[in-house]
């Protein structure tokens, strides 16, 4: 149990990566409120990019730009990571607002944020003849 | 480097650009700039898998100036333009074929965003086609969700919102499981690009490091992509979307966009994973079993529904349970019969979401089965299309839906505790499709009742064409399917190189 405490405490940085992710997508599993589910995607989101981010860093390197003249070795952090998570949050921002547009057009249409009273009105509907 | 070579990278780049042109142009222009651009793609497509196909060979194309592992690569081999291909002439004639619904669904301020979300479909799934890079199919991925979530909400009226809502939270928890799916893979391997990521996979197998991390990995970017494709349990979003959406969107969702995800799924097991790994964790059986519950169970469903489109709809789950199935055979006939598969039901599923519309348009756009009875009288064309689908679904000789049942069957045999399962899924899933298919098609075309409210319509033929059209190319792969089946098993073979 102490070795596993002092394993958790070694590698904080993916110990807290894994419980955004789980705490982000409990949300946007089990939670009722589409709103709430929004807001559990960007937590997941978040948890992803800390944990991609932490991939490429190294203690103690640069930043990775390479001067053309430099004359003594250094070490850089590697920049995949870092594009990767750069490129995550425009995607995660875009979804996030397309989400939230749905969002507020289902609360003007309907007056509730509650998935299951929605899911509700389409089963209901399916029962109907219309298209 | 051949000018046909860079057509996978202008098709892509030529969807984006189309989007914003969609968007900035005059309103009016969005049709015709959508149009050009399918009708464009299909050209690229084409000359891209004969360029492939003479030369018999796969090539890869990297994009800007930087080799891997810090470039992105496109690979093109006979399946991706392939795929691309049919993906863009399904396209085009299903927004042919729904384009009078589209102008009466959508509101006239919103059309020109229904033709920008068409084309950045068309570019995300031709980028999920041919990509070779783990994290571009996951922006991709994304790319395509947001566009087909467009397609679907845009329409006015019905409840398309809460299905567009039901779709996007399974689409979102479907690319959040690929998504860290694909970080872990990259924090076991440092890898992203899929011939490196195979060899980086199978060195860590070898070597019995990190097993239970790639298990991990392999299960959830399975998994993701198998809640994107609507696969058995994940279908929960498939019914409502597909039926919700305006015509030409529920041609495009149930016969294209599906299957980009099952291609993709293909090709990371294939190139970036490596056939024997993947077996290695299990995982194909997990697929085949989820396939087979998905022919018996949403063909069950299907039979239950109370209208013609969520009938369809319900269908078209089933179907892709085959998909899975194939993938899940675990062999590479298992994967030619998958995209077999792939092709009829893309083929066949737009003629029937075409054709069911123009049926509910002859009962008063009433979808309930009362309503469609003597359909077929009141709209002819319609009703024979209809029925020409529906043989087809069912799996009768001669027509598409019959070739990868063939071939599903065929290599069953050849397989061992799987054998029985296959073969049983086979047959219950053929004889449910008998009962609601064959029943929607003798309803349609029993006599009406006298006191019939519903009058017979005038036939639009520009609108029966993409669906003539679909029923040719039915005739024609079910008639001689056998050059069609060895250019998949080719393609198949080049995939794993």
């Amino acid at each position: 149990m102490a070795a596993m405490f002092d394993h958790l405490l070694h590698n904080y940085e993916e110990a807290a990566a894994i419980a955004l992710l789980s705490i982000g997508f409990c949300m946007l599993l089990f939670d009722r409120n589409l709103l709430k589910k929004v807001i559990g995607l960007d937590i997941m989101n978040s948890g992803v990019f800390l944990l991609l981010a932490d991939r490429g860093y190294i203690a103690g390197g640069k930043a990775p730009i390479m001067a053309e003249a430099a004359s003594e070795a250094v070490r850089y952090v590697n920049p995949i990571p870092a594009g990767l998570v750069l490129v995550g949050i425009v995607v995660s921002v875009s979804m996030s607002a397309l989400m939230l547009a749905l969002t507020v057009r289902v609360y003007q249409t309907y007056r509730t944020l509650d998935v299951d009273h929605l899911y509700m009105l389409m089963s209901h509907r399916r029962k109907g003849g219309r298209a | 480097m051949s000018v046909v070579q860079n057509f996978p990278m202008f098709s892509i780049v030529l969807g984006l650009l189309c989007a914003i042109a969609c968007f900035a142009a005059p309103r009016a222009w969005g049709r015709r700039i959508t149009l050009a651009l399918l009708l464009l793609s299909g050209v690229m497509q084409g000359c891209v898998l004969w360029y492939c196909y003479v030369n018999q060979a796969s090539y890869r194309y990297q994009l800007g100036h930087y080799p891997a592992p810090w470039g992105s690569e496109l690979t093109a081999g006979l399946l991706e333009p392939g795929m691309g291909l049919l993906f863009s002439v399904v396209m085009l004639l299903s927004v042919i074929g729904g384009g009078r619904h589209v102008g009466h669904d959508v509101a006239d301020g919103k059309q020109h965003l229904y033709w920008v979300a068409v084309d950045l479909t068309l570019a995300a799934l031709l980028a999920m086609c041919y990509t070779d890079d783990i994290f571009t199919a996951y922006v991709f991925i994304e790319i395509c969700t947001i566009a087909a979530c467009a397609l679907l909400a845009v329409r006015e009226g019905g409840r398309n919102l809460i299905a567009s809502v039901r779709y996007m939270v399974f689409a979102l928890i479907g690319s959040s499981l690929f998504l860290i799916g694909v970080v872990f893979t990259y924090a076991v391997t440092g890898q992203l690009l899929f011939p490196q990521l195979r060899q980086a996979v199978a060195a860590l197998w070898e070597a019995g490091t990190y097993r239970f991390a790639m298990t991990v990995a392999i299960a959830l970017m399975t998994a993701g992509l198998a809640v994107k494709s609507g696969c058995f349990p994940f279908h929960g979003w498939l019914p409502d979307a597909h039926s919700q959406a305006t015509t030409a969107s529920s041609c495009i969702l149930s016969g294209v966009i599906v299957k980009g995800y099952a291609v993709l799924l293909i090709k990371i097991i294939c190139r970036g994973l490596g056939a024997q790994v993947f077996m290695a964790t299990g995982a194909q059986n997990v697929l085949l079993l989820l396939g087979l519950g998905g022919m018996v169970w949403c063909s069950i469903d299907a039979i239950f529904a109370k209208r013609l489109k969520v009938m369809i709809a319900f269908s078209s789950a089933a179907q892709i349970g085959y998909i899975f199935m194939g993938i899940g055979m675990g062999t590479a006939a298992g994967l030619t019969a998958a995209v077999l598969q792939m092709v009829s039901h893309a083929i066949t599923k737009p003629m029937l979401f075409l054709a069911g519309s123009q049926l509910s348009d002859a009962s008063h756009g009433r979808m309930d089965f009362p309503s469609l009875r003597g359909a077929g009288h009141r709209n002819v064309p319609a009703g024979i299309l209809f029925t020409v689908g529906a043989l087809s679904m069912v799996g009768v000789p001669l027509l598409a839906g019959f070739v990868p049942k063939l071939y599903f069957a065929r290599e069953a045999f050849a397989l061992g505790w799987q054998r029985w399962p296959v073969l049983l899924g086979l047959a219950a899933s053929t004889v449910l499709n008998v009962l609601y298919f064959l029943y929607t098609a003798v309803l349609i075309w029993l006599p009406q009742e006298a006191d019939c409210r519903f009058k017979p319509v005038k036939p639009h033929w520009d609108e029966y064409l993409p669906g003539f059209i679909f029923a040719g190319l039915n005739v024609a792969m079910g008639i001689h399917p056998g050059p069609l089946a060895a250019l998949i098993d080719r393609a198949v073979a080049l995939l794993g190189r």
